[in-house]
């Protein structure tokens, strides 16, 4: 059983302030090895429950252990405090050179000089950013100081690291290249992680776990594709990027298939539910199809609804069309079809999608 | 030279003489290294650096302790500071000269009319602007930038002195006006003090007495060693807190 002890884990963990609950975390823990991502919207309670399990402030209830220790002296706190480090979004370097900035956690801990420097100058290549060792942070940009930030996390080989947004404040090239140097490093050094952020995107992208965050409380855990195509609530659907959910009323069922009724129109959806139940669709936009003909051949898509284009938004590599077919309807086109089909806001176009492209949130009974 | 105060009154040729005069002297004295204006002016030094020196120790460390903790009451403390900062000399002269007074409180050590008694009254006129400008020095850095500290393996006692070190330029501006309020006081100096000449007298306590006696160009010559002082401390202290930034 010795191998299976949690590198971390946290137990009834709450955070008050004022009267009001910021944190309330009955259970949560963490595999050695594993990248977990906290994700929710700002507010939320991530940074609080960052600080809460790293012991930086701590909670007004609750216990951790660390590798099935548990940490509640001042003293054992400290040695907790020496085995992981922390990057916030801000990159809060001192005023310094970069090299003593990323060296700053080996000098706290008195390592020798000669060995500084080995370490610094590794973490310094390995982020690519070696040749400004010298420099003064205060003159490096958002993403050279970010990257010196980790760096300096980095060069204390930390047994768990935390993460707080680290990205979220950085133009997208450098975000897009920090992340996958990021990637790249966590995969080589398999460093436990959790990892703040209220971008799915990236939680999709490095996490081997994603844990949503609401109001204090974690309301589904999970791997990515669980907690993306299977959201345990509309919350965490429209969290995680379903951008397309609505309401309805079973009017017909049988056999594996049901058919809601909304605003009038009629979908089919795969599943059981009640006659009259009310359940909530989501639908993933990369999962609608758009046309511009009637066309009379057989699709395997059940669901087809003529309607006008609300508004297009470039998204970088697709468009975000928005439609209205009754209800709203969201699709991801790519660049080429939104030419091809020479789609404009105000244009009819039949959207169509599969029944099983469906996700059904059943209302949990009261 | 001896001039009557009256005489000068209207008389612009006169004043202009006397500010030419009291500068010839002034080189005078300092090319001369004239003995006496020497030892006021190290005297100077003495007092008000010990006094800078005690109140940085008292200053820095009670300013960092009250920016970091939190306690009921820390705003109410925080505006005394930033009172105490415009403590008059005057009123600090006063206080302790009632202390050390032959029956006051602490008579008993003898120390009135001592440079001693000048380094205490110069300490307690020193200490709230340096504790004042840490503790806002302290209290503008990044709140989160304590907790990165402390993420990377910090002891308290580590944390508070990286946090000084990253404080380094307002500190030094702590000690500038720290030490200006004091080389320039003369209320204190001269009630706790007592401008007694080869003992305890001071740039300024002699240079009001230079004055009331008419002697301006003596006056005029200690005013100018005394700006020229203040000036080479703080440009020394500016070497050091401009120096070495990196590109």
């Amino acid at each position: 059983m010795v191998d299976s002890t949690p590198i971390l884990e946290g137990r009834n963990i709450e955070v008050k302030r004022g009267g009001a609950t910021l944190l309330n975390i009955p259970s949560l823990i963490i595999q050695k090895g594993e990248i977990l991502s906290l994700i929710g919207p700002n507010g939320a309670g991530k940074t609080t429950l960052l600080q809460s399990l790293s012991y930086l402030s701590k909670p007004l209830q609750g216990e951790i252990f660390f590798k099935g220790e548990r940490v509640n002296s001042n003293h054992s706190a400290f040695e907790y405090r020496r085995k992981l480090a922390m990057v916030f979004q801000e990159p809060l370097l001192f005023d310094t050179t970069v090299f003593n900035n990323v060296a700053s956690g080996l000098k706290i801990r008195r390592m020798r000089r000669s060995e500084i420097h080995r370490v610094v100058m590794e973490q310094l290549d390995r982020l690519g950013i070696g040749h400004l060792s010298q420099r003064s942070a205060k003159t490096l940009s958002g993403g050279e100081a970010q990257r010196a930030s980790l760096a300096r996390a980095f060069a204390i080989q930390p047994e768990l690291l935390l993460l707080d947004e680290p990205f979220a404040s950085l133009d997208p090239p450098s975000r897009e290249s920090l992340i996958e140097d990021l990637e790249r490093i966590l995969r080589q050094t398999r460093t436990t992680t959790i990892f703040a952020t209220h971008d799915r995107l990236e939680a999709l992208r490095l996490s081997d776990r994603i844990a949503v965050i609401k109001q204090g409380e974690i309301v589904q855990i999970g791997s990515p594709e669980e907690v993306m195509n299977h959201p345990i609530d509309e919350f965490v659907a429209s969290f995680v990027g379903v951008e397309t959910v609505i309401k309805g009323r079973v009017v017909r069922g049988s056999g594996g298939t049901f058919v809601v009724s909304v605003s009038g129109q009629e979908i089919e959806a795969v599943g059981e539910a009640h006659l009259e139940e009310i359940v909530t669709l989501c639908i993933r936009p990369e999962n609608v199809t758009l046309s511009i003909h009637a066309s009379k051949e057989a699709t395997s898509a059940r669901n087809a609804f003529w309607g006008k284009i609300a508004k297009i938004t470039p998204l970088g590599l697709y468009q975000k069309v928005q439609l209205h077919c009754g209800f709203p309807l969201v699709a991801y086109v790519t660049n080429q079809s939104l030419q091809d089909l020479s789609l404009t806001e105000g244009k009819e176009v039949k959207a169509s999608f599969k029944a099983t492209a469906i996700h059904v949130v059943r209302r949990q009974e009261k | 030279m001896k001039f009557d105060i009256f005489e000068l009154v209207g008389n612009q040729e006169k004043v202009m003489d006397l500010i030419l005069e009291g500068i010839k002297k002034a080189f005078y004295l300092l090319i001369t290294f004239d003995p006496e204006v020497m030892k006021i002016t190290l005297l100077s030094l003495q007092v008000s650096g010990t006094a800078t020196f005690v109140s940085l120790l008292i200053g820095i460390s009670i300013g960092v302790t009250i920016a970091l903790s939190k306690f009921p009451g820390k705003r109410i403390v925080v505006s005394l500071i930033n009172t105490g900062m415009a403590l008059p000399p005057v009123v600090v002269g006063l206080f302790v000269t009632i202390f050390l007074w032959r029956n006051g409180p602490l008579g008993f050590f003898g120390i009135l009319y001592t440079p001693t008694a000048m380094i205490m009254a110069q300490t307690v006129i020193a200490t709230p602007i340096v504790m004042g400008i840490t503790l806002a020095a302290i209290q503008q850095l990044p709140q989160k930038l304590r907790l990165q500290i402390l993420a990377l393996g910090a002891t308290r006692l580590q944390m508070v002195w990286i946090l000084i070190k990253e404080a380094k330029l307002p500190l030094l501006a702590a000690v500038m006006a720290g030490f200006g309020g004091v080389i320039s006081e003369v209320g204190a100096s001269i009630m706790v003090g007592g401008n007694i000449k080869g003992y305890s007298r001071v740039l300024t306590t002699a240079t009001v007495m230079e004055t009331s006696r008419g002697n301006f160009d003596i006056a005029i010559a200690l005013g100018i060693i005394l700006l020229l002082l203040a000036y080479f401390i703080n440009l020394i202290l500016t070497q050091i807190q401009q120096r070495e930034r990196p590109r």
